[in-house]
């Protein structure tokens, strides 16, 4: 019972977090502290079968698959705070109070004066006892259970495919490809600029400075200039980089004071 | 049975029908199987359709002669044979079988249906060569045929009102046969909202048969008929009457036969001269047990063809259209054999007898009209006419015997059948008798000059029309019908056709006249010789005019508007009649559809309302969902608490 | 061992996601709501299991999460689908089924 106590408001407090995170990262986070939490109420409760499923399945399997799609939509894209729905936040609140209030009254209409406990029905332990149940009394619905996963597979497989609708380019293709676009547009031949070059930073989000000390574009992943998150080279860094170059005036560019 | 003649009608009593007698239904059969095939057998029969179309209605002919034969060998009281087929429908105690009656009466229209019917079909298969859709067109034909032959073998008041109803509507058919016009299409919808009207007086007739007797059977209604009230016997009478002017386009039911023209020639020659329009005296004539019993009736019956026997003929003198020349002369016609069957006992056999030399003469004229409008390239008006006699010779000399019949030239047919009529009307009224006479006197007066326009004259013909001789399949009927149309009058050698038709219409003593009958046939023709001369005073001596003059007396205006028939009816039954659709489909669009519609649009508005409801956001939908689970505990918390 | 404060955390935690499927528009976020709403349920089955001393309630839970399963894999596969074609994660973007 005292896990009870410490669990229960830490569960209430992380799902009511979930109504107000914006981030999308974060809810599954704080869901995860929920399931977690609700598994060792499972282990009170006489489940240690259930227990683990919950932790395997659940805050392991499903779980992970929210944040896999979350990191595929985009782990940035937040919800903005604006409703679009007129109304819909209260109505929504007063409705949810007002159910939670009625299943809670009739809740506590109800007495549970017997509570038949699980010690006779644990006497061989948890999952020998639910494998019996499972494989006798409900093993048709068990059986239908398999159906269903199959069919889930199939329908995320068939949802997740796209058809390619021009052949696949090889190698060669490839390199024909670009020369053809440099020959037609004058488009670099060469790759990419890397970051960095020139930079104060060596990191992803900082682009190379061209020789003026402007920064070039194609240097950093298109993804990070659509979400802004591009770090400028800011104007005194530029600065300092040119001071610490020896005077192209004096010295010849690549050259030496000792001519080493 | 011919004993009570004079007090009521002879009953009807058939013997069941056995040896030859038991084919009788096939008369029927044929020509209705023959119109099935055609009707549904669709192109696979066009090659061969027109001469199965004359093939069914000449067997049927074939069975008719043997029948008649057969019949006239049988002893005199023994000549009424009933076929039962089945039982049409019942309730309670009232039967209505599907029983045919053939007696001297239907042996006679059975020989004229089939007989006059198979040489108009012959004549058809010629005049129609050129119409894409002939075949249609003999199915049509062939299922008239099967009515009519229906209509006087019932021997079942429904019955005939089953056959009555299929000639009307092989009639509108065939009225409206070239519906791409305009005008034929209003003139068969003309024709058979004017039968309905009388169809209207055949149901209620038929219902009142039955209200007051419990049975349409002729046999079970001549029996009983002397028990009923005098005043209920002048109902079913007049109500009879009615039906027998729609029919026959008598007065004031006439209107619609001179549009009927616009049908093909061969039909206006098969229904609208020689059978359908004579339904009606067809149908008062098998009444006679009824009409003998409500003298008030027949007054009606004869003062209506009275006054139309002259309307037609007044109507014919001033028409320009060949085939309308015609049509008012058959109402006049009608209206002679009407008056004759409207002077009881004595007139049946007479207005029979005018029936089938009627029959014979004006399906002639008719189909000579046909022929000549063959070579004419379809012009029907008498004024482009003039001088044919050399170009269609046989069409002519056939055209020729039809009038002389008509007019009562003296040996022709006519002349015995329309002699007749006037006498017996003499002995019954004066001014009855005086008008059949007047009557006579302008038909000579308009058939003459008819003769004059078409065949004698100047020629007035268009360009490009060239008059020419129509093929064999034509005048081969014209013959025959031109020959019938002379001989016709041996019918009555040694007053056989009356002692014939006695075992139905009873048997009539000899009447009185104050004149000697020769006298009278005299005074007909000299009255008809002044008609004659008149039309060749008119039209012979002087120069046709091309277009009709206007500046002509208000007779001859108002004889020219078919004496104002239809102008009548216009005014005081169509406008009002539209006046009175205009107001209803008013009220239709503002009160009917106002409330309808504003039902509609007050849903629609509603509905535009919650529809904002469905807004597609998924969230809302989940709330909605989320309020009615809350509803549902609570719901649950208030039954348990 | 108390069974109302099990039941009571149950209810609570399944109005909380309740209420999160509607007010956030992130699909993942709502997703996760749903599952905290089967796992309210969960709970239940568990705490309602150990009052009625059999293991019917817990296999229950038990048939929950694999369900769970299957509905996070194909509608975690939808939400990548519709993200695809439209870039947005958010469910009322996707609205056009409407009047």
């Amino acid at each position: 019972m005292v896990a009870f106590w410490i669990l229960a408001p830490v569960m209430v407090i992380c799902a009511l977090g979930i109504l107000f995170t914006r981030k999308a990262v974060h809810c599954a986070l704080l869901l995860a502290i929920v399931m977690v939490s609700l598994a060792v109420l499972y282990a009170v409760q006489d489940a240690p079968f259930l227990f683990a499923v919950q932790i395997i399945v659940y805050t392991g399997a499903i779980l992970m698959l929210f944040l896999f799609v979350l990191m595929l939509v985009g782990v940035d894209a937040s919800d903005s705070l604006v409703e679009t729905i007129r109304g819909q936040r209260v109505i929504a609140s007063l409705v949810g109070l007002a159910f939670a209030l009625l299943l809670v009254l009739g809740v506590a209409q109800v007495g549970f004066s017997s509570v038949a406990g699980l010690d006779s029905a644990n006497a061989e332990g948890n999952v020998p006892a639910i494998a019996k149940i499972l494989f006798t009394r409900y093993v048709f619905a068990f059986e239908v259970t398999s159906a269903l996963l199959i069919t889930a597979a199939l329908g995320a497989m068939v949802l997740a495919h796209r058809e390619r609708l021009t052949p696949k380019l090889g190698q060669a293709d490839a390199a024909a490809q670009r020369l053809r676009d440099f020959a037609d547009h004058g488009k670099h031949l060469g790759p990419l600029p890397p970051p960095g070059t020139f930079a104060r930073h060596n990191a992803v989000d900082t682009p190379a400075l061209r020789p003026d000390g402007t920064p070039e574009p194609t240097s950093v992943p298109a993804v990070l200039t659509a979400r802004g998150t591009v770090r400028t080279a800011p104007a005194y860094e530029v600065q300092r980089s040119s001071e610490e170059l020896p005077d192209p005036a004096t010295e010849p560019v690549g050259g030496s004071k000792d001519g080493v | 049975m011919t004993l009570h003649a004079l007090a009521a009608g002879p009953v009807v009593d058939p013997t069941s029908a056995s040896g030859v007698f038991s084919l009788l239904w096939l008369v029927i059969a044929l020509p209705a199987a023959g119109a099935l095939v055609l009707l549904l057998g669709g192109k696979r029969t066009d090659r061969w359709g027109h001469w199965l179309g004359v093939g069914t209605v000449a067997v049927s002919f074939v069975i008719s002669l043997v029948l008649f034969f057969s019949l006239l060998g049988r002893d005199e009281s023994d000549r009424s044979i009933g076929q039962h087929l089945w039982t049409w429908f019942s309730a309670g105690d009232y039967k209505v079988g599907l029983d045919l009656l053939y007696d001297p009466l239907s042996a006679l229209f059975l020989m004229l249906i089939t007989g006059v019917g198979g040489l108009i079909h012959v004549y058809s298969v010629g005049y129609m060569e050129h119409d894409p859709r002939r075949r249609r067109f003999f199915g049509y034909l062939n299922l008239f045929v099967a009515a009519m032959l229906t209509l006087v073998l019932g021997g079942d008041y429904v019955v005939v009102f089953l056959g009555w109803e299929g000639v009307g509507l092989a009639s509108y058919l065939l009225i409206g046969f070239w519906q791409y016009k305009d005008s034929a299409a209003f003139a068969a919808k003309k024709a058979f909202v004017v039968n309905r009207v009388g169809d209207i007086g055949m149901a209620l007739g038929v219902g009142l048969l039955f209200a007051t007797f419990g049975t349409t059977s002729f046999a079970g209604v001549s029996k009983l008929a002397p028990q009923a009230s005098g005043a209920t016997l002048t109902a079913i009478g007049f109500l009879l009457l009615l039906a027998a002017c729609g029919k026959s386009a008598q007065f004031p039911l006439h209107t619609w036969l001179l549009d009927a023209m616009e049908g093909p020639t061969p039909v206006s020659a098969l229904i609208h001269a020689a059978t359908m329009v004579t339904a009606g005296v067809y149908l008062i004539t098998r009444s006679n047990f009824i009409f003998e019993l409500a003298p008030h009736a027949r007054t009606g019956v004869a003062v209506i063809g009275c006054i139309t026997l002259l309307l037609g003929a007044i109507i014919g003198c001033a028409k320009d259209d060949i085939k309308k020349t015609l049509a008012g002369s058959t109402m006049s016609q009608i209206g002679y054999m009407i008056l004759a069957s409207g002077l009881g006992v004595a007139g049946y056999a007479f207005a029979i007898f005018h029936l089938l030399t009627h029959g014979f003469f004006k399906a002639n004229m008719f189909l000579g009209a046909g022929s000549v409008m063959h070579g004419m390239e379809d012009d029907v008006d008498m004024r482009h006419y003039g001088a044919l006699r050399k170009a269609m010779p046989v069409t002519f000399l056939t055209f020729a015997m039809g009038y002389l019949a008509i007019i009562g030239f003296p040996g022709f047919s006519g002349f015995w059948s329309k002699d007749k009529i006037i006498e017996t009307a003499f002995e019954n009224n004066t001014i009855v008798g005086l008008c059949a006479l007047i009557g006579a006197g302008i038909t000579g007066f308009y058939m003459t000059r008819l003769m004059l326009m078409t065949w004698f004259t100047d020629k007035r013909w268009r360009e490009n029309v060239h008059p020419h001789e129509s093929p064999a399949v034509m005048t081969g009927p014209l013959v025959v019908l031109a020959a019938l149309s002379v001989l016709g009058g041996l019918l009555l050698l040694g007053d056989w056709i009356v002692d014939w038709l006695s075992p139905v219409v009873g048997e009539h003593p000899e009447g009185h006249l104050a004149i000697p009958g020769i006298v009278l046939s005299l005074i007909v023709l000299v009255v008809v010789a002044v008609g004659i001369a008149t039309a060749w005073f008119f039209v012979g001596r002087n120069e046709v005019p091309d277009v009709a003059p206007q500046r002509v007396s208000p007779v001859t205006r108002a004889a020219r508007a078919e004496l104002y028939g239809d102008a009548f009816y216009d005014a005081v039954l169509v406008r009002p009649g539209e006046r009175g659709a205009g107001h209803m489909v008013t009220f239709d669009h503002s009160v009917v559809d106002g409330a309808a519609e504003g039902l509609g649009r007050s849903f629609n508005g509603l509905s535009g309302g919650l529809r904002l409801l469905q807004n597609g956001y998924v969230r809302s939908y989940a709330l909605s969902l989320l309020g009615g689970a809350a509803l549902v505990v609570a719901a649950l918390l208030v039954v348990n608490i | 061992m108390p069974v109302t404060p099990f039941i009571v955390l149950s209810a609570l935690l399944f109005s909380i996601g309740a209420v999160g499927v509607l007010v956030r528009r992130n699909a993942i976020v709502i997703f996760m709501c749903v599952e905290l709403m089967l796992n309210a349920s969960n709970l239940a089955l568990v705490t309602f299991a150990r009052v009625n001393g059999n293991l019917d309630g817990q296999i229950a839970a038990f048939f929950v999460m694999v369900v769970a399963a299957a509905e996070v894999v194909v509608g975690l596969a939808i939400i990548m689908t519709i993200f695809r074609t439209r870039r947005s994660a958010s469910v009322d973007d996707a609205s056009l089924l409407k009047y």
